[in-house]
């Protein structure tokens, strides 16, 4: 089921696959990520052609965790500096590792990564749709601390347009029998066509607003996300944009009890710090996610599970 | 066609005659064909003849060449009432019909700039999966961005 397989959208996976993977998560934390050395001998390569912290971090200690040696493409002192296309260091990646990990600023690199590479590839943030491993960790965190996905509401608040983390945790929802998923933001971020048609044709119940404080109220999850000012063509949109909205613990404040707060990291200013000590934080335990979801991901993808 | 206009475009022995060809569109259609003239073949064009069907209409014979199913496929793209004629010995032998193929590779670019197939480095083919058929919508295969029809027409005609 999940032997060898690129993990490159998250609409790839059903939702059997999705619940083997959080099983197995649960089985690393029972375990206190005392596993074994499952990867003994197995080498995985990352290759991150655009800036990361957690994602790049968290997939090299969860490759080490499992015993797994981990080699690492630095762009900016390899060939690359000296113009060697992305396809060619990727042939020579393949020969090298077992798995591969890519982040480029390319879209639609990891599939092209895919195509290339004879060993499995792994799609650690692309372009403006897909974020898969996030968005499997966002589902295992909501998961873990609601307890279920189903008959779930979810707010889903900020960049749905250029954001692939907020665009790949809205198509994962869909995998679930979620109750209604509100999609929050101004109106120059507002999700691309590609993106609502899809929702749309998956059959979820949708809801558009830029009212924050109405969709606050009513939401179980509230799934924060930074406007992607890289990716803005012109700095002069970002400008009239930037700063639009802000979650604090007074706009939450009006939200029903148990919400929790869920955000992919990092955060420039559109998540308050005084967030941070309320019942509603939950996005440090997502972060914290991040290493057991991708070690039960690679054994899987290795065939170590 | 009255008798002046079937002068103009006699019949041939053998090729492919595209007819009914949205008018103004024959050139644009040569080039998704990939005829271009350096070939050796006899090519005649005719645009903006009167048609009954569409009014006006462009129409093109290739002499000694029988276009392959995919050729006459991509047809679509811009041309959807045209009509392929096979002909051999003066008679049609064959009439093909235009079937829209379930994707679009090489000849269409991607209108995202960051999209991989963009990467003059990276020598990637576009790539696009059909949406929608009419009004014609189609999705990069690589990054996920529309093409639509207007689009297509823009990219195919100029």
């Amino acid at each position: 089921m999940w032997k060898f397989r690129d993990v490159i959208s998250i609409l790839d996976f059903n939702r059997e696959d999705l619940e083997h993977l959080f099983s197995m998560t649960d089985r690393i934390l029972e375990r206190l990520f005392d596993v074994g050395s499952l990867l003994d001998g197995k080498i995985v390569a990352t290759a991150f052609i655009e800036p990361s912290t957690r994602t790049r971090l968290s997939f090299e200690t969860a490759a080490k965790r499992l015993g797994a040696e981990v080699i690492n493409l630095e762009p900016h002192i390899s060939s690359m500096a000296k113009g060697e296309s992305l396809t060619d260091t990727l042939r020579m990646l393949d020969d090298y590792a077992d798995l591969i990990v890519i982040r480029s600023p390319y879209e639609g690199s990891a599939k092209h990564a895919a195509d290339v590479c004879e060993h499995p590839v792994i799609n650690g943030g692309d372009g403006t749709q897909h974020h898969p491993t996030q968005a499997m960790i966002d589902l295992y965190t909501v998961r873990r601390l609601k307890g279920r996905i189903d008959g779930l509401e979810f707010g889903v608040v900020g960049d749905l347009k250029y954001g692939r983390a907020a665009a790949s945790f809205l198509y994962g929802l869909t995998r679930f029998n979620v109750k209604r998923i509100w999609l929050i933001s101004p109106e120059p971020l507002s999700p691309r066509p590609e993106l609502m048609d899809r929702l749309k044709s998956l059959g979820v119940d949708i809801m558009k607003t830029e009212n924050l404080e109405e969709a606050v109220e009513g939401v179980d999850i509230l799934y924060v996300t930074r406007i992607q000012k890289e990716r803005f063509p012109d700095p002069a949109e970002y400008e009239k944009v930037r700063g639009s909205y802000v979650i604090t613990r007074k706009i939450i404040s009006r939200a029903r009890e148990g919400l929790k707060v869920l955000h992919p990291l990092p955060r420039v200013d559109e998540l308050s710090h005084d967030v941070d000590d309320t019942p509603y934080q939950a996005y440090f335990i997502q972060a914290k996610f991040g290493v057991p979801v991708r070690m039960a991901l690679i054994s899987l993808i290795l065939g170590a599970f | 066609m009255d008798e002046q206009e079937t002068l103009r475009v006699s019949k041939i022995k053998n090729g492919t005659v595209i007819d009914h060809i949205p008018a103004g569109r024959a050139l644009a259609v040569l080039r998704l064909m990939g005829i271009t003239g350096s070939e050796g073949h006899v090519v005649t064009v005719a645009m903006n003849v009167r048609s009954g069907k569409l009014g006006k209409k462009d129409l093109v014979k290739v002499e000694n060449l029988e276009l392959k199913a995919e050729q006459v496929n991509k047809l679509t793209l811009i041309a959807p009432t045209a009509t392929i004629n096979i002909i051999r010995d003066y008679e049609v032998v064959e009439k093909r019909n235009v079937k829209l193929p379930d994707k679009i590779v090489g000849i269409l670019r991607c209108t995202n700039p960051g999209c991989i197939t963009r990467q003059p480095m990276e020598h990637v083919s576009s790539r696009f999966l059909i949406v929608s058929k009419s009004p014609l919508r189609l999705e990069c295969e690589y990054c996920g961005r529309y093409l639509e029809e207007e689009e297509v027409l823009k990219q195919l005609t100029q």
